[in-house]
């Protein structure tokens, strides 16, 4: 945690900010214009690919907290996605809910599944809880094509687009900034959560759960609570995710993807907000590579290439940084900051 | 009565089968602590490899175990050298991952090499045919059958009477007191993967003579953690033993329950209600030692 040097903290208020320097808030201006801007420049491919990397960062940032952050390893997440997928399309498709609504309760409901499948943690870790996550993706999908009465079953349920008044967000560009006002919001959520008592409690947990009970954390409380935060993240995520296909349906949540968004996090680090960001922007552009390369591959080499080319760089991407760089590109990004700050003068640590 | 005998058998079967593979869990787990996610992907690379040796080289069945057991041997070192050892002493998360990965990577190598359609070599294994009066035991049953107790009571004299087995154990134990007697560790973890892609591949050779091979295969080492958890963790006995309950739990409740529901398709998630049922009142299985963690 460097700052640039005369940089001094002479206040609470000044030693809490996020941002500190007028660097920082130039930057960040800079970037949230240049976010706001994209749809006049860019083409509507580039926008989908974008308004997917969005909702992955939601998604992201819940998986982060409850994994990076408290410990909790989750290999459901994609579960929890589906289970605020469905709430909001049953609120819009069928109750005739607004779009507006139905997002928070999207998060809700999925947060509340979270609760449910989360309290197997209260007793058990690590691998445990894993499996348990595993069985949850399992039973949510197989509950939500029993319901079919409600949910459509493997059919689907079609959706509607959101609408401000009259005006329905269906081009491209108008839900990139639904989505992007989403994402920035869920980032600013996200880092000031983890800043809180409960972020700290998270942390102390993760690190030693034992030490923290002992500390007087109150495990099963902040365990369960990390669990609903996670999973509302999730819910959020899903709600968008769906609405934006304007149809929902459970091959939107296959099993491999709660896998991916645990690479995300890898590649990015763990326990860090940046990190979320930057491992899922990485991955969700490493999957677009691989949708340009695999028919040019599958042409040269063979028809199964591209197919097991997804999957082998996926998994190769994962191996190697486990291997190579274990704290991932925000600690990576960090670093390089440090080596800039007094450059031209930085000395090795 | 007819047909629940019938159901009973036929998930006696597929316990048979789910044991198999479980048994592959728990040697690396009972070895290394380590909860290898791949393990179903050593079945279908096993089941593949049945396929390449004996349809396209045309080889006899006991050059093809030979020769499957070399490349499983070949695979294991490679896996154990390659990934999981530069993560020795890392949080356990990240060892999860690195097998995840490695069950990623090893399904698209199967879908680049083999295409990933369906193969099956059916007739060339010997297969038999049982029927008891009106019920018929499918031939999983008898090969799964045999195939266990060979492999358990193989596994059982090596981790008892032998050096490696016991070495084995201990790293299990404490890895800092088997590394201050003098046994490297880093041997004791490669023995183990290699014993768990033979018996993966192994396994993998006689369910594809049965029911043909196909990327879906996999899911089925999902389903033997249900198995394992179960059966507890470290118990061989208890892995074959659960697989047997969980199979025919899962065969008569879905024979019984499914005309009920409206979709159907209980026998794909039963094994996970089951995983979370055992999670939340018997955390370490039927036959486990009692030393999970409890928080």
């Amino acid at each position: 945690m460097g700052l640039r040097c005369g940089t001094f903290r002479e206040n609470y208020a000044q030693d809490m900010a996020i941002f500190r320097t007028r660097l920082h808030w130039g930057v960040l201006f800079a970037f949230l214009i240049f976010l706001f801007t994209c749809p006049l420049f860019f083409s509507d491919r580039i926008l989908t690919v974008m308004t997917m990397i969005g909702i992955a960062i939601i998604s992201v940032h819940g998986l982060n907290i409850l994994t990076g952050y408290c410990g909790q390893i989750s290999i459901g997440h994609v579960g929890f996605m589906a289970v605020g997928a469905y709430t909001s399309a049953i609120l819009t498709a069928k109750l005739g809910w607004s779009f507006w609504p139905a997002l928070p309760c999207a998060g809700l409901v999925a947060g509340i599944a979270g609760l449910i499948f989360g309290l197997p943690s209260l007793k058990i870790k690590g691998f445990y809880l894993i499996m348990a996550t595993i069985a949850a993706h399992f039973i949510i999908i197989w509950l939500i094509l029993q319901l079919y009465n409600v949910t459509g079953g493997p059919d689907g349920l079609a959706v509607l687009k959101p609408k401000i008044g009259s005006f329905a967000l269906n081009s491209k560009a108008s839900y990139f900034y639904l989505v992007m006002a989403i994402a920035c919001l869920a980032t600013s959520l996200a880092i000031n959560i983890v800043r809180t008592r409960a972020g700290r409690a998270f942390v102390a947990i993760r690190d030693n759960d034992l030490a923290a009970e002992v500390m007087g954390i109150n495990l099963w409380s902040y365990k369960l609570q990390a669990f609903f935060i996670g999973c509302v993240y999730a819910g959020v995520a899903g709600a968008l995710l769906v609405h934006y296909y304007g149809f929902a349906s459970v091959d939107q949540f296959p099993f491999m993807d709660s896998v991916w968004y645990l690479g995300m996090l890898i590649v990015g680090g763990m326990g860090s907000t940046a990190g979320a960001i930057f491992g899922a922007v990485s991955l969700k552009l490493l999957d677009e590579l691989v949708t340009i390369v695999g028919p040019v591959l599958s042409k040269i080499v063979a028809a199964q290439a591209a197919a097991s080319l997804a999957l082998i760089t996926r998994g190769l991407v994962i191996i190697l940084f486990l291997i190579f760089e274990p704290r991932g590109l925000g600690h990576r990004w960090g670093m390089i900051k440090a080596y800039f700050r007094l450059w031209p003068f930085s000395h090795e640590e | 009565m007819t047909f629940f005998l019938q159901l009973v058998v036929t998930g006696f079967a597929l316990g048979m089968v789910y044991a198999l593979v479980a048994i592959g869990l728990v040697i690396i787990l009972k070895c290394s602590n380590v909860f290898n996610i791949a393990q179903g992907h050593f079945v279908l690379i096993g089941g593949y490899l049945g396929y390449t040796f004996l349809v396209l080289f045309g080889l006899p069945i006991w050059a093809t175990l030979v020769m499957a057991v070399v490349v499983a041997i070949i695979m294991g070192l490679l896996i154990e050298r390659l990934t999981l050892r530069p993560l020795v002493g890392q949080p356990e998360l990240a060892v999860i991952m690195m097998t995840i990965a490695l069950a990623t990577v090893l399904e698209g190598l199967a879908t680049l090499i083999w295409g990933g359609e369906y193969k099956t070599y059916h007739g060339v294994l010997p297969t038999v045919t049982l029927k008891l009066g009106e019920i018929s035991v499918p031939p999983e049953s008898l090969i799964g059958l045999i195939v266990s107790i060979a492999a358990v009571t193989i596994l059982m004299l090596l981790f008892r009477y032998t050096k490696i087995g016991l070495a084995m154990r201990a790293t299990a134990e404490d890895l800092q007191v088997v590394q201050s007697v003098g046994i490297r560790a880093t041997t004791v973890y490669a023995a183990s993967w290699v014993i768990a892609c033979v018996v993966g591949v192994i396994g993998g050779i006689l369910l594809g003579g049965v029911s043909g091979v196909m990327i879906p295969l996999a899911e089925i080492g999902l389903k033997a953690f249900a198995v394992v958890l179960l059966g507890g963790v470290n118990s061989i006995g208890g892995a074959i033993v659960a697989g047997i309950i969980l199979g025919m739990l899962e065969n008569v409740a879905a024979g019984y329950l499914d005309p009920l529901l409206p979709r159907g398709g209980l026998a794909q998630v039963f094994p996970f209600i089951v995983m979370i049922i055992v999670l939340f009142f018997k955390p370490y299985g039927l036959f486990g030692l009692v030393r999970i963690e409890r928080i």
